[in-house]
Order: C-alpha cells, then sequence, then structure tokens
C-alpha cells in the first residue's frame, strides 16, 4: 500500500512532532548512489523524500540544486530512472514523491506519468512551475490514480490565491519561505510564520517549509509553526561533500541532526 | 480567417499561458493590470509615441533594394529598416514601453535577458534615460560572441552578468533573469526582450513591437498602392516578425514568412530551428514549440547569430504555424551570410546576422515565386530589417576571412550582385 504525504505528516503529529521532509535529485552523484543517498536519509529519520526530476532549465533552483541537475543530466540520467527509484525509496515505507518541473511529465505524457508513478508506489508530485490554474490534466490524472497533488504558495501570494492553492493541493501545500530559489541561507525568512499562517486559514491541511532551512536550528525553528521541514540544497550539499560512503555518512549526520532538530520544538 | 489581430492571450490556440512558480504570479498579475491601463491611457501613449519619434527616430523608412532584388528573381524587395532605430534594432520599441511602464509603477530597477546584445543594450539605454538601475544577463558563449555589446551596456552604466550554466546562451541567461526576478521581485522589473515567457509577456511585447507592421503596412499602400505579396522577418523568440506581422494578420492574400536559423542545416542536429523541427513543450512559462529530447529536456540550439539562437518561441507563432496563417523555414548559417554580403554589396546597409536570415529568407521566395510562374513585377516582398550588423563585423571577419584585399567568401557575393 503506497504511502502517502499526508499519512506520513499526520503519524509524525501524533508524535508530537513535524514531519521532516528531504529533497535529493535521482541521478546524483549516479542513480545508484542517489538511491542509496535516500534510503539513508529515510534511516537517518527523514518522513517524506522528495526525488527531484534532474531537468534542463532549472529556473526555481539555486546553485547547489541546479549545479547536481546538470551533473545527473551529463550523467545521462532518465525519466524512467527516476521512476525506478521511486520503486526502491517506496519500498523503505517512507513516502516518495517526486518534485519535477513540468516539461518532462508533459513530453512523458501526463496520464502515463501518473499511471506509471503510481504504479511505482510514488506518492505523487510537487510542481514548482505549475500553479493550479494550469494544471487541469495534471489534476485529472492525479485524482484518477490517488496520488498527492503538492502545490506552492509563496509570500506573495494573495488570499484568493491561497484558497484556490489549498483547494486543489492533496497531501500538503509547499510554503515557499522567502522570495527566491532554492539554496542555504542564514536564516529562514521571517515571513515563513506568517505564510503558513495565512494558508492555514485559507483552508489548507498540512503545510511544510521549504526553501533556505539548511541547519537543525532551523528545523526547529520552523517545526514550531509548521506541519513538516523542507531540507533540500543542505542535503545535496551534504551528500556531495564527499564521494561514496563518505558523502552518504554526511548526509546520514545532517539528517540525524535535523531530525532532532525537529523533535526539539516537539518537546519544547 | 478573420479577427487573428484580436487575439490577447493567455492562450493563443493552445499555446500561451503562465508556466511559472507561484511566487511571480503576483507580479504577472500586477503586470497585466498595469498594461491593461497604460495601453488605455492617453498619457502613457503620448509619452511612449513621443519617445519613439523624439528618441528612437521613428516612424523608420521603408527603402526599396533593387540590386539586392535581382539575386531574388527580380521582384521588388522592400526593407522596413529598423536598424536605423536608435541602439541598432526594434529591440528599443519594446523596451521604451516597457520601461515607462516600470516607472509607471513604482519600480526602481530592470533586469533583462540578452542573446546577440540589442536587447540588453536597449534595455541599458533604456534604463539610462529614465534613472533606472540595471543588470543584464547575457550567455557567456555570448558575452565572447558580441562582446562589442558588452561594452556598450556597460558605457551605458548597466551590470552585465555572464551566465555559466548549462549551453551558456540565452536559455540560461532567461533562466537566471528569472532567478533575480523572484528574488527581487518588489524593486524590479523583468523587461522580457521577446514574444516568448509567460502571460502577459507575449501579447505586451507583440503590443510594442506591432508599430513596426502598423507602419509598414500603410508605407507601403501610401507608396505603391497595394499590399505586399509577402512579409518575410527572422524569428529567435520572434518579437520583430510579430511586430511585422501582426498588422497583416487579417489579410489574408499576404503571405507571412517566418525565417528561422537552421545553423549547419535544418537536416542535421544543428540548428535553432523551433517551429520546423520542435514539439509542443513548456519552456520558459509558456507552452510553445520547442527543441526538445524524448524526456523533455531542452535540447541546445545552434546558430551563428546569437539572436536567434534560441531553442524556444513565442505562442503566437507557434499558434499561427499551427493554424497555417503563417508559414516559417530555416535558413542555414551559410544562406544567411550569404545575403549578409550581398546587402553590403549591393545596397551599402549592413544588416545584423539575425535580420540576414529575414534577407535569405527573400531571396529564396523570390525566386521561388518567380520559378512559379508569377511575373517578377507583381511581386513584393517586405522585409524586416531589424537590425544593423556593427555588432557582427567580428563574426563577418572570421567568416569570410576578411584579412587583407577581402577573403574569397565575398566573391561570390560580388558576381551575384554583378550579374
Ligand atoms: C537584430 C535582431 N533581430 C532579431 C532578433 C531576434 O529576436 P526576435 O525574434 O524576438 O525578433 C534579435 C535578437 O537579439 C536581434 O538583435
Amino acid at each position: 500500500m503506497t504511502r502517502t504525504s499526508g499519512a506520513a505528516i499526520d503519524d509524525a503529529r501524533a508524535q508530537g512532532r513535524a514531519a521532516l521532509v528531504v529533497y535529493l535529485p535521482v541521478g546524483y552523484p549516479d542513480v545508484a548512489t542517489s538511491i542509496e543517498a535516500a534510503r539513508t536519509a529515510v534511516a537517518a529519520g527523514a518522513d517524506v523524500v522528495e526525488l527531484g526530476l534532474p531537468y534542463s532549465d532549472p529556473g526555481m533552483d539555486g546553485p547547489v540544486v541546479a549545479a547536481a541537475a546538470q551533473a545527473a543530466l551529463d550523467g545521462g540520467v532518465r525519466t524512467a530512472d527516476v521512476l525506478h527509484a521511486v520503486e526502491q525509496v517506496a519500498a523503505t515505507g517512507a513516502a516518495t514523491l517526486v518534485m519535477t518541473y513540468y516539461n518532462p511529465v508533459l513530453r512523458y505524457g501526463v496520464e502515463t506519468f501518473a499511471r506509471d508513478l503510481a504504479a511505482a508506489g510514488g506518492a505523487g508530485l510537487i510542481t514548482p512551475d505549475l500553479i493550479p490554474d494550469e494544471a487541469g490534466e495534471w489534476v485529472a490524472a492525479a485524482d484518477a490514480h490517488g496520488l498527492d497533488k503538492v502545490f506552492l504558495v509563496a509570500p506573495s501570494s494573495t488570499p484568493e490565491r491561497l484558497e484556490l492553492t489549498a483547494a486543489a493541493s492533496r497531501g500538503f501545500v509547499y510554503a515557499a519561505s522567502t522570495m527566491g530559489v532554492t539554496g542555504e541561507r542564514a536564516t529562514v525568512g521571517e515571513r515563513a510564520a506568517e505564510l503558513v499562517a495565512r494558508t492555514r486559514a485559507a483552508g489548507a491541511e498540512r503545510v511544510c517549509v521549504g526553501i533556505g532551512v539548511s541547519t537543525a536550528e532551523h528545523a526547529t525553528e520552523v517545526a514550531g509553526y509548521a506541519d513538516g521541514v523542507i531540507v533540500g540544497s543542505a542535503a545535496v550539499r551534504a551528500l556531495g561533500s564527499a564521494p561514496g560512503p563518505d558523502g552518504l555518512a554526511a548526509l546520514g549526520e545532517l539528517v540525524g541532526r535535523l531530525r532532532a532538530g525537529v523533535e526539539r520544538a516537539g518537546a519544547a | 480567417m478573420t479577427g487573428l489581430r484580436a487575439a490577447q492571450g493567455p492562450y493563443f490556440g493552445d499555446f500561451g499561458g503562465r508556466f511559472v512558480p507561484e511566487a511571480l504570479i503576483a507580479a504577472l498579475d500586477d503586470l497585466s493590470i498595469a498594461w491593461d491601463k497604460a495601453r488605455e491611457d492617453p498619457t502613457f501613449g503620448l509619452e511612449l509615441s513621443g519617445l519613439l519619434r523624439d528618441y528612437t527616430g521613428r516612424p523608420s523608412p521603408i527603402t526599396e533594394a533593387p540590386r539586392f532584388a535581382r539575386s531574388a528573381g527580380g521582384v521588388r524587395v522592400l526593407l522596413k529598416r529598423e536598424d536605423l532605430n536608435h541602439t541598432g534594432s526594434h529591440k528599443i520599441n519594446n523596451v521604451l514601453g516597457q520601461a515607462l511602464l516600470t516607472r509607471r509603477i513604482g519600480k526602481t530597477r530592470v533586469i533583462a535577458e540578452t542573446g546577440a546584445g540589442q536587447h540588453g543594450v536597449a534595455t541599458a539605454t533604456a534604463a539610462a534615460l529614465m534613472g533606472l538601475e540595471c543588470t543584464i544577463y547575457m550567455g557567456e558563449e555570448d558575452t565572447r560572441r558580441q562582446a562589442l555589446n558588452v561594452a556598450r551596456m556597460r558605457l551605458l552604466g548597466a551590470e552585465v552578468v555572464p551566465v555559466t550554466a548549462g549551453s551558456r546562451t540565452l536559455k540560461d541567461a532567461i533562466n537566471e533573469a528569472f532567478r533575480d526576478w523572484v528574488t527581487n521581485v518588489e524593486t524590479t522589473s523583468y523587461v522580457f526582450g521577446t514574444v516568448a515567457g509567460p502571460h502577459p509577456f507575449p501579447t505586451l511585447v507583440r503590443d510594442l513591437q506591432k508599430i513596426i507592421g502598423e507602419e509598414a503596412r500603410q508605407q507601403v499602400l501610401d507608396r505603391y498602392g497595394t499590399l505586399p505579396t509577402a512579409v518575410v522577418a527572422c524569428v529567435g523568440g520572434g518579437s520583430n516578425a510579430i511586430g511585422i506581422f501582426h498588422a497583416f494578420l487579417d489579410d489574408p492574400d499576404v503571405a507571412l514568412v517566418g525565417c528561422e536559423a537552421a545553423g549547419d542545416g535544418i537536416d542535421t542536429d544543428r540548428h535553432a530551428a523551433t517551429i520546423s523541427k520542435g514539439t509542443p513543450g513548456v519552456l520558459h512559462g509558456a507552452k510553445s514549440y520547442l527543441l526538445q529530447d524524448e524526456d523533455g529536456q531542452t535540447i541546445e540550439s545552434h546558430s551563428i547569430s546569437a539572436g536567434l539562437d534560441y531553442p524556444g518561441v513565442g505562442p503566437e507563432h507557434s499558434w499561427l504555424a499551427s493554424i497555417g496563417r503563417a508559414s516559417y523555414r530555416g535558413i542555414s548559417d551559410a544562406e544567411a551570410m550569404e545575403a549578409f554580403a550581398l546587402l553590403s554589396r549591393t545596397e551599402g546597409i549592413i544588416p545584423a546576422i539575425e535580420s540576414s536570415h529575414a534577407l535569405a529568407g527573400a531571396l529564396a521566395l523570390g525566386r521561388e515565386l518567380v520559378e512559379g510562374g508569377a511575373r517578377p513585377e507583381d511581386v513584393t516582398l517586405l522585409v524586416s530589417l531589424s537590425g544593423r550588423g556593427d555588432k557582427d563585423v567580428e563574426t563577418a571577419i572570421e567568416w569570410f576571412g576578411l584579412t587583407e584585399g577581402g577573403g574569397p567568401g565575398l566573391r561570390g557575393a560580388d558576381e551575384e550582385a554583378d550579374r
């Protein structure tokens, strides 16, 4: 039975804490290691894994994720590899989402992609460049296959758009902490807490915060007001900090610290 | 087919839309509203038309090119002289409008992408004129190909950021500009350079460029008492082409011909012929034709011309192609360079290499029409001479081997001219 992101977040909530969500691009540094990395993250305490589908024009990504995606593409990663990775990672029992720009899905065929993702045990998609207004085809396919639809909100979103996005999402709503691209930051934007509150007021059941969350301290802070803490660039950088087992170990340590950070907030 | 000129987006047929992060939606909504208001506002209209007249030098003339036309089957060839605009291309038409709009909505900084550097130069120029801060993103590869324009932008007070990601050309500069915009959207306008990108850019840029065709249609009618047989323009993102096509969209007897860069050849894998060889998909915020592989990854384009070296195209062109109102053909590097040399030698006009693709298209089309039985005196081709070639002299030196006495490559053009 596929584990949905909503179930993973609700289970964390039942333990009195926020969920930890970790992003890793498939194919970085190679397909096998990226699958191993996702398993490592799950073992170290990630509740939800976001597998990135590398794309040639990642307009919403900062240098760390963009370089990893480029390296994965240079290494020959294909869409089929991502579906294979989903199968492997979902087998750990963690909720496994795919984070992807829209064009690779459109090219694969939206309905076919949804079917194959569901068959692989994937929970659904996070779509950073697809707003609900343009997502008719994906929404229909996701509904037909029972997949999560994670749309994004931003500090600039109006109340009307928060409502629209909350209503269109299933699983959780992804709140971008700040205006900008993915990447590590010294602090998490102060607008994030306010955005989470506004998104909940607009009807969202679960709101997770990403972009710029890099350290255990950030995780504690964000876990204090959000349903989930999303870490991307910091995880990618840890994995890339050393080749082979050392990179995996660095990732495992980081995820362990982040999980402890999340639990600290629950205890407070 | 009538009423095509009324299309306003966000969708043109199946093409267009807003495939962007939610973070940009508020800014795009604001821009749409601001533009809808501005274009109805006589004060804005007067301010813009004053600048176009007194600063840009509009209307641009049309020039008949009879010596050049001998190589086009002897038909009549008319050049719409956007090369005579201040800053040397059609790009200034769009930029002045968007810069005025920026001031109107109270933003203080503009950013832009540039390929050939013409849009960057135009944006830097408008920023200097209006006292706006300016940052230009340009692929590192293009900063090399178009070094002269990099220097011009810096002289005009703009910051030029070479982009080292991906293929280091225009598409990567656009990605980088979007990243800047999403981060600084409160103070910054993205002055998009062509009729691609998310709504409202295809409509906004089209509205600001359609003056090219409006002027030209009237100029041709006034001077020759008839509409042209065909209108020919080069297509990168497609702004000069839409600009000159738009006034003719509802003249069904006027053929509209877009010339895409075919690089090494339309049947090689090194070209930028997006409509001729691409498939529908989403790139840079809009659904349109694009060069992509089986997995939807963008394929790098190739063209001798930096301004046409783009794997996407504006959605209105994809629509015009899909309904058969406009046709699109590939022009190779070699064909474009031959036309570049020919116009220089026969008419004393050095065209931009981008525009040379349209000139080469006109040469081929003129010959085809005459071979097909048309009488040369019945055929009038209106060509968008979108820019001048000063920036391309370096490339021409390399291509033709223009050292002492002129290289072998130019002799062919001489012979053509003297025939
Ligand atoms: C002179 C000239 N013509 C054409 C183009 C291509 O752009 P578009 O297709 O938007 O007109 C450029 C772009 O840099 C240019 O400089």
